[in-house]
């Protein structure tokens, strides 16, 4: 009602002199139109630039190591040699290993919030999920360096080394800090993200499903598992956009990785991100083609997350279409 | 034996979700004791003491913190809900999938590849640190979430008010500004909210943008604290008393982003 009251305010512009009257014209729309399409096109120009600009500002480190860039695992500012391997085997590893803990944790929780949690209670739970997502990233850092790797340090990874010190993923000497305690932190961050987008498919299955799985004398947990299979591409979306956003994720990483450029095969070993090590070493590059080959992580690190992305969206548009029909 | 399964599945769901909201609580429950301990009325009024002398504060943080969070977003917020306005109301073409599509990718772009971007573009020409190199990167991080949010509410406005107010002799643009961005104002600002309480916790962008300043400046041309990268260097700095003041700056983070988080979801969600 009060909006229809606003609008036969324009009533009044009819009469109004000559400068308001533009505004009533067909001109004003026109110019409405142009104004917010250049916004948008301004969005358009704004991504063409990021890849461009950093494109340009690592021509150095590209025309100098090519692929090999990838493939190469020395990164020795000293003598000017830079492979990025160390850090996209880190990046990769710290992330895979936040996605086999946060993944059964995510779906039992969803699972939870779908079949089992009192109604009354679903949002609340559900609210206080999210609000870990909420948390700056360099809080859970501050908080990895002072509980999580003293913890590691003394409970879990002593444990890890004598129980399953004959594998190599879980040989010694461990610190505290390395790809296990980052996976763990990544795995806390995405929780949530997983989470949320899974009680979002389960609950856009038709509840038919389930009555018809129920109706045939399924149990309730395989009634679920009906449920599941059908909300499987969102699930799958959740996961891997979970997975883009621990492979971006910076502070919290680099505050517990312990940030050596190794490959080990030990999980309980310190590595290095892509994320971390530009964090690190930006500002101490000495000279161009150090900085070069930084902004080429950057650029290696924004085709990586793009693909994650751009895979996410597909699969939870999936959902959101099936939704509609 | 089906329903011993049953009954098996169900506990570790139920056990999952306590694990998880007790990881919360923890984690919560931490920081929110070592701030208490740690937090008194210097961290607020002073700047920090010259390297290994304890006291101090971190105002120039504090400040730093709130002049780069509302210019980035003074800069976003027009640009945002005009692309927004943009992709709901006109949007049907093929520029308008592929911003939709950009805006997506452009979330996903970790933040501190925003930063080195924003490093290329301003603080290489500048060649220098600056408060609003710091603030554009904040503004583009921001961009995404506010356009999301935007197209949406305004796509949940009906139809037939827009018609209604068209039949009413209101020119387009009238329509849009004053009918269905008014009616959608609560979503939008809640987005809007949200999406400042994650900028005001990034860090990563800011470390070769605003990179940090001891001192208290208001100049946007110079490099500037805040409160995030603060907290960083102060963690993995060795002396205890940038420790503890690096909880007490984590405290006043977190409760400044829990209360945004919070009162969004209690004032805005329950309305709908």
């Amino acid at each position: 009602m009060e909006n229809l009251q606003e609008a036969t305010k324009t009533d009044n512009l009819i009469l109004a002199p000559r400068k308001k009257r533009w505004l009533m014209s067909p001109s004003a729309d026109k110019a409405f139109h142009t104004l917010t399409k250049s916004l948008a096109l301004f969005l358009f120009t704004l991504v063409i630039a990021l890849v461009a600009s950093m494109i340009y500002n690592s021509r150095l480190s590209l025309s100098r190591f090519g692929l090999s860039f990838v493939f190469s695992s020395t990164w020795d500012p000293v003598k000017e040699l830079f492979g990025a391997l160390p850090f996209v085997y880190g990046t990769l590893v710290s992330s895979i290993t936040a996605l086999i803990i946060a993944i059964p944790i995510s779906l039992g929780v969803a699972i939870f919030l779908t079949e089992e949690c009192p109604y009354k209670l679903r949002p609340i739970v559900l609210t206080l999920v999210e609000l870990l997502a909420a948390i700056p990233s360099v809080a859970y850092g501050l908080w990895g360096i002072f509980v999580l790797v003293p913890f590691m340090r003394n409970y879990i990874n002593p444990v890890l080394e004598k129980g399953l010190g004959f594998l190599p993923l879980f040989k010694g000497p461990s610190y505290g800090i390395g790809l296990l305690t980052s996976g763990m932190i990544l795995a806390v961050m995405i929780v949530p993200i997983i989470t949320a987008i899974s009680v979002n498919s389960l609950n856009s299955v038709l509840p038919s499903q389930r009555e018809a799985a129920l109706a045939l004398g399924a149990t309730r947990w395989e009634a679920t598992q009906i449920v599941l299979l059908n909300a499987r591409s969102g699930i799958i979306g959740g996961i891997i956009l979970g997975l883009g956003r621990a492979l971006g994720e910076t502070m919290a990483v680099t505050m517990v990785i312990g940030n050596r450029p190794e490959i080990s095969l030990s999980l309980l070993a310190p590595s290095y991100t892509m994320a971390s090590v530009i964090a690190n070493e930006f500002t101490e590059a000495t000279y161009d083609l150090y900085l070069h080959a930084l902004i080429e992580i950057a650029i290696l690190l924004f085709i990586i997350t793009f693909i994650v992305q751009a895979f996410a969206q597909l699969l939870i548009r999936q959902i959101s279409k099936g939704k509609k029909s | 034996m089906r329903k011993l399964i049953d009954k098996f599945v169900f506990t570790i769901c139920s056990l999952s979700t306590v694990l998880v909201l007790s990881i919360l609580a923890l984690i919560i429950i931490y920081i929110f004791a070592n701030g208490v301990l740690a937090i008194n009325l210097d961290f607020f009024t002073k700047l920090p003491k010259p390297v290994g002398e304890d006291g101090g504060g971190m105002v120039n943080a504090i400040v730093g913190s709130i002049i780069m969070v509302t210019l980035a977003a003074l800069i976003s917020i027009p640009i945002s809900i005009g692309a927004a306005i943009y992709l709901s109301e006109f949007g049907k073409g093929f520029l308008a999938t592929i911003v939709r599509f950009l805006v997506d990718v452009l979330a996903g772009v970790p933040s501190i590849v925003i930063g080195i971007f924003v490093y290329t573009i301003v603080v290489l020409p500048m060649k220098r640190f600056s408060a609003i190199a710091g603030a554009l990167a904040l503004a583009i991080i921001m961009i995404p979430t506010v356009v999301r949010a935007t197209e949406e509410a305004l796509r949940l406005v009906p139809q037939t008010l827009r018609e209604a107010a068209l039949a009413l002799g209101a020119p387009y643009w009238r329509v849009v500004l004053e009918i269905v961005v008014l009616s959608a104002r609560s979503s939008i600002i809640s987005g809007v909210l949200l999406a400042i309480a994650r900028i005001a916790g990034e860090t990563a962008p800011l470390l070769f943008t605003a990179l940090g300043n001891r001192f208290l400046v208001t100049v946007l041309d110079r490099p500037m604290a805040s409160l995030p990268v603060q907290i960083y260097s102060y963690a993995v700095s060795p002396y205890d008393d940038w420790h503890r003041q690096a909880w007490a700056a984590t405290f006043s983070l977190v409760i400044f982003i829990l209360l945004i988080n919070l009162s969004v979801r209690f004032f805005f969600r329950t309305k709908e």
